[in-house]
């Protein structure tokens, strides 16, 4: 019992400690180079926490078990994201038509297309299921994978690699389609590369990020409403 | 800060409450954010200090409460390393057509939009 309750803390303490470390580390490495983005905090410590623990001989679920009050926390963070959204509402009420066009049409084509191209590669149902939420910010990408059958740990990668994604070629294809409203380029990176978009879009203009703020905000909401139904309705037939 | 927490937690726990009566497939903690939303948005008041300290407090530990599930997504690409060439094959495809068409889509509806608000001055 007591070598169980030590096991616990030493394993969440672990999470504590590296992911201090490493964000302390990334305040002071280079902020603007390319590779920035593998410095973050949660990259790097998942990468260091994952050497120690294989070095160690310990099996995720233990990790995992020990680690369980992050998961808790992580939905009121999700209800903290309320306050954000609310304070960037006054944006959608500007120019609430485009807003809400885009957006219905970006949350599901980002979702539907990465399923048809996974589809078409012939890839298995539990991995479709992981992979739908992919354009959605992290914690609420893994709760409605959860909620569809999906791995939650499986889709935090999907969702991550998505963000890089979109921060690599978003603003090659601005260039390439003549885009400088500051408006669309934060929105659309909002929508398709979540938290770490709007990141990027805060460096570009602070109107930009506030902009990704919403796109990310309303993105997450509508594909945890809608998709649910939609993955049973296709799941059904 | 306390205080904004314990508010935080208590639409957390009503979320989870509509979740479980209305046996719905939504993820509860985006329940409780959308009531808090529409709490906000009911009241009008403009968001107390004490709500926005303890909200930027929790984000900013987001990626903390994190770790553990990407450490979980590397044990199962070291499982099998094989579908995930097929899902970057996926992410990447979908995000170049996403980003392309999605920005095209917004910019033709702000066109739009803008010349509808010159005629009607």
């Amino acid at each position: 019992m007591i070598m169980e309750t030590i096991n616990i803390i030493i394993l969440c303490a672990l999470t504590i400690v590296v992911f201090s470390l490493t964000f302390w580390l990334s305040k002071t490495t280079l902020s603007d180079s390319f590779f920035h983005i593998l410095f973050h905090p949660m990259i790097m410590s998942a990468f260091l926490v994952y050497i120690i623990l294989t070095s160690m001989e310990v099996d995720y679920h233990s990790y995992r078990f020990a680690n369980k009050p992050f998961y808790f926390f992580l939905d009121t963070a999700i209800v903290a994201l309320a306050i954000p959204l609310y304070k960037q509402l006054e944006h959608f009420k500007e120019i609430f038509k485009p807003l809400i066009l885009t957006l219905i049409f970006s949350a599901f084509f980002a979702s539907l297309s990465a399923l048809g191209v996974a589809f078409a590669l012939g890839v298995e149902i539990n991995v479709l299921t992981s992979l739908a939420p992919k354009s959605v910010t992290t914690p609420i990408a893994l709760r409605i994978a959860e909620k569809i059958g999906g791995d939650p740990s499986m889709t935090t990668g999907i969702v991550v690699v998505t963000g890089i994604m979109g921060i690599i070629f978003g603003p090659i294809i601005f260039k390439i389609l003549n885009i400088q409203d500051d408006r669309i380029k934060g929105y659309i990176l909002g929508i398709s590369a979540h938290a770490i978009g709007s990141a990027k879009a805060f460096k570009i203009s602070q109107r930009c990020g506030s902009f990704a703020v919403l796109g990310l905000g309303v993105t997450g909401v509508i594909t945890a409403i809608v998709l649910p139904y939609l993955m049973l309705l296709i799941v059904n037939q | 800060m306390l205080k904004g927490i314990l508010v935080l937690l208590t639409f957390q726990g009503i979320g989870e409450c509509v979740v479980y009566l209305g046996d719905l497939p939504i993820p509860s903690s985006v329940i409780g954010m959308l009531i808090l939303f529409v709490a906000l948005q009911a009241t009008s008041i403009k968001t107390p200090v004490w709500i926005e300290a303890s909200s930027d407090l929790v984000i900013r530990f987001l990626y903390l409460f994190l770790i553990p599930s990407c450490v979980g997504c590397l044990y199962l690409i070291k499982e099998d390393l094989n579908i995930w060439l097929y899902i970057l094959a996926s992410i990447l495809i979908s995000t170049l057509l996403t980003i392309f068409l999605g920005s095209l889509i917004m910019k033709y509806f702000l066109i739009r939009y803008d010349q509808k608000i010159k005629t009607d001055r």
